[in-house]
């Protein structure tokens, strides 16, 4: 383990820190804006406690801890407890009749095709437990709280040892008395329980999606909550001064001390930060429309940018039965990185993933008792990656070549028939055709041709790849930015800070209270600007954007429209709703006539307020602190190797991208090497070397 | 010129993805929460020469594979004159349908001028008028007590609303007022989709998308003849049984002899009871649906559209009540009839290929409407579905409450029940025991339980599986079948078709408890690890005395501990009584 910048020197004036912690690495970035000065580190993810490889990370580059001005986080914990079923033992209570809501979902399948498959909730059917009460749709209070039951219920709960408890009453969105009079209730008899209700982590109707969203806030609590307080410790005790902010799925930042009362705001941290950062590099060259894909050890992230914005979702299923209703980036997952395994499955076939070798044991050629081939081992077999110049290895280690050779020789060569290059070089097209289908379900499949987009790769593994998905799917341009291992730090170090509020109205419009949306308006930039406030971080200006979710009275879904600013009237919010309606669902007349009169006869019905209060942060921009090298190529060219492509060796010239001078052009077949990751040039591929360093890469 | 592959994927992709497009603009503009908040609704692109399905959007109901095919064919023989802007509106279930709730849009393509291909959909509307509100009636003896029943006619006419026929739609169905924006969303949704393949036209020209349509429909049935040939060669056999017609008290058989030979299947259904009186017949698309979702959940990899159907050849002659002829009334076609065509083909399948067996699922979807006065706020209707457990299979336990095998359709919340109609939940719960005993056991039914707030209220049921209950294989046990409760004025009231009735008299107060059949068992159930039977019984599934008395577990009574000597006895007995036999 260690850092990438032997030697970093003593970075007094330290501002910015971005720290992003993946599956497999943990990555740094340090900016200092007043010098214009960047570093950046990678060390080994420490799965056990990640705060270790935090702190290694940060202690490597010499950071003087009181200098540090602002400190963000991308971090996996909420989501991995929900995938590896290693969070909070929680408890639920439910209104009598309904405890098992969470498990019945909304009646669906797994599969739409295929009948198998079954379900385990979050929070098993035993801790489960129900009490008397029940207040109506409009709010009124038809069976008041039995409180000994609490109590009962509550005890009944804690002798099965939960952690938490989490309280989701029917209708709590019309009327949360009873479930905040419950958690009152627990929380005097068990002070230090954590309690969490369904009407404060969602105040809107659907009775699944809002227990469901509970829970996984109270599931992931005990992790994320342990994380960040064993986190702020170790940094307090370094010196550090100021606030930890923590990225959220919505791409922006919060602070940690708002994250332990919502971690389910952090499910997507770090891709979150990976889009922003591959957003706001891919601008500085003016392509604003992307297909990126972040690829580190253990998972790729692929996501779709179109006319400079991450594409919006308004919640997720974490997995089949558990939808996390928050605003989020829509990013895609699937299990495929270096450190993906290959295998022979019972067909015959070669696979390789979903399953991992994750950062411990890892690879074969880390030497750390990896017994199983990956990725990263096919890749150093062929010669693609340099065995003496691993990704965040000590100075003079090397890869275990031999070890690599071995494994895939015999796991795989051996009974498909196959040389060991030949058997590394199968494992590597199937994991570029299962990356490529990843990529066309985020764009062909969703009617975008990803001949009109660039392909921004990112992630320790991902620019290995690059080449090959180009041509796969006819991309025209991929662009690789210049510190491709470590974009989600950076987008930590750059994220805006953005916190939203939804409040429910549903009425009908022509009987909203104006008074009423107004003082929701303030009450929640009043909210947003106090989370702002607290936490120290200079801004440039702040950003409010109020929507409404609206609909036609009848309608299931809504609209999420944009309103005006100043003062609101009814007419203004409908002319917004129908111009948001038009442009959502295409001209309903189009062609046609007599529609547009019959909607225009339905009322109009108004569900939520929605309030993103925007933190701006001064724009920084990667390429100013990148400064152009004053080498030529010839002497960027480190050495001439022997890489197996198409079924021989082929010599290849290798590149130090850190030498390669503005504008220079390099032809396939290639490597790029760099500290975070090594970019193969496919021998059908031409780089080209942009200002600041993004490196151009076209199929020729 | 032959296609290069990547061009076949984006042409795929963008077909699949018009359809998906024209879904989900009707799913979120539709005012029926049936199609918006509960996905009974389908898109397609149909061949322009026989309506052939070219694409189906991917999350579209199953229900609606072969159906909508069906529906475009009927178009296309009646009508003769296709101008652009045209959509026409179309219900009838003889005409490819399914019930008379299922309104489909049809839509002529034009492209360049030229009548290029079919664009339609279909979504349920909570009301057709009819004798009972949601149109489930289950005394109906024809169908024209169903509802209003409409052959295609033009609802836009040359990019006009054609006033007349909306007219007479609104003055034939109930709650009419919503029904206007449900018109307004299937033909925003058309409109979508014509734009998107326009585009796509353009950019990929007529001859090359063309081309690979017919590449795919190549692919579809080289694809399902290869799973097919895995399938030994024989005849395999099953029946089951429908509860009853509603009318009459006697049971309605599902014959099926299946016949594999080489890549090609024989589905013959000939030996099945003859029409019936009341609406539990079915129509031919129907029948055939679901014949065809049977292959699809068998090998879900096969690709929708006209080439996947080829290889499968059926036999459901008029003489059996699944292939009725006007005026059979039909109601309870699309989702209880439909279910057990799928439960006899899983029955017949699991013989022939263990290793994709699956006990029977719950097979019927418990269709329940309510209409009726609320107090200041006017008349409402709303229609519901309920859920089943799984049958147990070669890779898991049965799910708990799945959606039918037919659709993708999911129940809405009950909270948005509670906030639209004046009804009260009072249970919302996993029926405790309903799946049947297994070494994989069956899913669990539900209790879905209400009461009636304000005004008075119609009720209408129509359930299956209350006679006849779902099926276990391989010595699993069947399932628990339906029970439907009525509480009315403070006495207990069961329908006499047990899970059908209509126009149920309910006042404040009264309450309806529908419990749902669970899915049957997989296997032995004495094979069932110790451990899982063990979760089972704390987690409340079922009871310490049926732990010993189905799975031969003894669990001490007052701790959550097994007497592993005692289990180990029965357990041999068990086997060894088994071998006896």
């Amino acid at each position: 383990m260690g850092t990438l910048a032997a030697d970093a020197k003593h970075v007094a004036d330290a501002k910015l820190i971005g720290v992003d912690i993946g599956g497999t690495f943990t990555d740094v970035v340090v900016l200092d804006e007043a010098h214009r000065e960047l570093q950046i580190g990678k060390v080994a993810t420490t799965p056990d406690d990640q705060s270790t490889g935090f702190i290694t990370a940060l202690d490597g580059l010499r950071v003087s801890y009181p200098a540090i001005d602002l400190v963000t986080h991308g971090t996996t914990v909420a989501t991995n407890a929900v995938l590896e079923r290693d969070g909070g033992r929680c408890g639920l209570i439910a209104t009598r009749g309904f405890r098992d809501i969470l498990e019945l979902r909304r009646r669906d399948r797994p599969h739409m095709y295929g009948l198998t498959g079954s379900f385990e909730p979050l929070i098993p059917r035993d801790r489960r437990l129900e009490v008397t009460e029940r207040i109506a749709a409009e709010g009124t209070v038809l069976t008041p709280l039995r409180e000994e039951e609490v109590l009962e219920v509550g005890r009944m709960l804690l002798a099965q040892w939960v952690e938490a408890i989490v309280v989701s009453f029917m209708n709590s969105y019309a009327n949360p008395e009873h479930e905040l009079r419950a958690k009152e209730i627990l929380q005097e008899e068990w002070p230090h329980l954590y309690v969490v209700t369904s009407s404060e982590t969602l105040p809107v109707f659907r009775e699944f999606e809002r227990t469901s969203t509970a829970v996984v806030n109270a599931y992931v609590q005990p992790n994320v909550g342990q994380y960040l307080e064993q986190l702020e410790e170790r940094l307090s005790e370094r010196g550090y001064g100021s606030d930890l902010f923590i990225m959220q799925s919505n791409g922006g930042m919060m602070s940690a001390a708002s994250v332990r009362d919502l971690p389910l705001n952090t499910v997507l941290s770090g891709p979150a930060a990976g889009v922003i950062a591959a957003t706001r590099i891919a601008a500085e060259v003016g392509l604003d429309n992307l297909i990126t894909y972040d690829m580190g050890g253990t998972s790729l992230d692929v996501s779709l940018v179109q006319e400079g914005k991450p594409l919006p979702s308004s919640g997720m299923d974490l997995e089949f039965g558990i939808p996390l209703m928050v605003s989020m980036i829509d990013i895609h997952t699937i299990g495929a990185g270096g450190g993906s395994i290959a295998r022979i499955d019972q067909g015959g076939l070669l696979q390789v993933g979903p399953q991992s070798a994750g950062a411990e044991p890892g690879p074969v050629c880390y030497g750390k008792n990896g017994a199983a081939p990956t990725l990263t081992d096919a890749n150093v077999v062929l010669g693609r990656i340099n065995p003496n110049y691993p990704i965040a290895g000590v100075a003079g280690a090397s890869f275990d070549v031999a070890g690599a050779r071995a494994v895939i020789t015999e796991t795989i060569g051996q009974p498909l028939g196959l040389s060991t290059e030949q058997a590394a070089q199968a494992i590597v097209t199937v994991a570029n055709n299962r990356i490529a289908g990843s990529l066309r379900r985020v764009s062909i499949d969703k009617g975008h041709d990803p001949r009109d987009f660039a392909l921004f790769p990112f992630g320790g593994s991902g620019p290995l790849h690059v080449g090959y998905l180009l041509r796969e799917l006819s991309i025209g341009q991929g662009i690789v930015p210049y510190y491709p291992g470590i974009a989600s730090a950076w987008g930590c170090v750059i994220a805006d800070r953005q916190h939203d509020f939804v409040t429910m109205q549903n009425c009908l419009l022509s009987e909203l209270d104006l008074a009423t949306v107004e003082q929701t308006f303030a009450d929640h930039l009043a909210a947003g600007e106090e989370m702002l406030a607290g936490e120290n971080v200079p801004l440039e200006r702040v950003n409010v954007v109020r929507e409404a979710d609206i609909s036609y009275e009848g309608q299931t879904h809504v609209i999420r429209t944009a309103l005006p600013a100043g003062k609101l009237s009814h007419e203004t919010i409908a002319a917004s709703f129908r111009s948001a309606y038009l442009q959502h669902y295409g001209r309903v007349e189009e062609g046609f006539s007599g529609l547009e009169e019959l909607l225009a006869q339905i009322p109009i019905r108004l569900l939520n307020l929605r309030t993103a209060v925007i933190g701006v942060r001064t724009d920084v921009r990667l390429k100013d602190f990148v400064k152009a090298p004053e080498t030529t190529l010839v002497e960027a060219c480190k050495e001439e190797r022997s890489v197996f492509v198409d079924n021989g060796f082929l010599n290849c010239l290798v590149f130090d991208r850190a030498k390669l001078p503005w504008d220079a052009v390099l032809l396939g077949p290639a490597l790029i090497e760099q500290p975070d990751t090594t970019i193969w040039l496919e021998p059908w591929c031409r780089a080209t070397v942009a200002e600041g360093g993004s490196l151009m890469i076209e199929v020729t | 010129m032959a296609l290069d592959p990547i061009t076949l994927a984006v042409i795929r992709g963008g077909l699949e993805q018009i359809a998906d497009e024209m879904d989900a603009t009707l799913e979120r503009m539709a005012f029926s929460p049936v199609i918006s908040d509960g996905f009974d609704r389908a898109s397609g692109i149909y061949h322009v020469r026989d309506g052939e399905v070219i694409m189906q959007g991917p999350r579209g109901l199953p229900n609606f594979i072969c159906v909508m095919e069906i529906t475009v064919r009927s178009v296309i023989e009646r009508v003769k004159d296709f101008a652009e802007g045209d959509v026409f509106i179309v219900n009838d279930p003889y005409l490819g349908g399914t019930h008379l709730m299922d309104v489909k849009m049809v839509r002529p393509f034009f492209y360049k001028g030229k009548l290029t291909a079919f664009l339609a959909n279909s979504g349920h509307w909570p009301d057709i008028g009819g004798r009972v509100p949601g149109g489930f009636s289950t005394r109906a003896t024809e169908i024209y007590q169903e509802g209003l029943r409409l052959p295609p006619v033009r609802i836009m006419q040359a990019g006009k609303l054609n006033q007349d026929v909306l007219d007479i739609i609104l003055h034939n169905v109930r709650v009419s007022a919503e029904r206007q924006g449900d018109i307004i969303a299937k033909i925003t949704a058309l409109n979508l989709g014509a734009d998107r393949l326009t585009k796509l036209l353009d950019r990929y020209g007529e001859a090359t998308v063309f081309e690979a349509v017919d590449e795919m429909k190549a692919r579809s049935e080289r694809l399902m003849r290869s799973h097919i040939e895995t399938i030994p060669d024989g005849t395999y056999e099953f029946t089951d049984y429908i509860d009853s017609d509603g009318v009459e008290w006697e049971p309605l058989a599902l014959r099926l002899k299946l016949t594999v030979s080489g890549s090609e299947v024989y589905v013959d259904f000939s030996e099945s009871s003859p029409p019936c009186r009341g609406p539990l017949n079915s129509v031919f698309s129907t029948t055939l649906a679901g014949v065809f979702i049977t292959f699809k959940h068998i090998f879900p990899d096969v690709p929708i559209n006209a080439g996947c159907f080829v290889p499968i050849k059926v036999n459901i002659p008029t003489t059996t009540f699944l292939h009725a002829q006007p005026p059979r009334p039909v109601a309870g076609c699309a989702a209880e009839v439909c279910q057990r065509v799928i439960d006899v083909m899983l029955g017949a399948l699991s013989q022939a290929i263990p290793d994709k067996a699956y006990a029977a699922p719950m097979g019927t979807v418990t269709n329940l409407s309510v209409g009726g006065e609320n107090p200041g706020k006017g008349y409402y209707v709303f229609y519901s579905f309920i859920g089943g457990g799984y049958g147990g299979n070669f890779l898991t336990d049965g799910l708990i409450n799945g959606n039918p095998t037919i659709a993708v359709a999911r129940t809405q919340a009950l909270e948005i029940f509670e906030f639209r109609y004046p009804v009260l939940f009072n249970r919302y719960a996993i029926r405790e025991g309903s799946g049947g005993a297994g070494k994989r056991r069956g899913g669990y039914g539900v209790i879905f339980e209400f009461q009636i707030r304000d005004g008075n209220a119609s009720a209408s049921l129509l359930g299956e599986r209350g006679r006849f209950a779902p099926f276990g294989i391989l010595d699993g046990q069947s399932a628990q079948s339906a029970e439907h409760i009525f509480t009315l004025r403070g006495e207990e009231f069961r329908p006499e078709h047990v899970t059908k009735d209509e126009n149920v008299h309910m006042e404040p107060g009264d309450v309806l408890s529908l419990r749902t059949p669970g899915g049957g068992g997989y296997g032995d159930p004495f094979e069932r690890p110790v451990e899982l039977v063990l979760q089972d019984v704390r987690r409340g599934y079922y009871d310490r005395a049926t732990a010993l008395r189905e799975y031969g577990v003894r669990i001490q009574p007052d701790a959550w501990v097994v007497d592993e000597k005692s289990t180990r006895m029965l357990r041999r007995r068990g086997r060894q009584e088994g071998s006896a036999d």
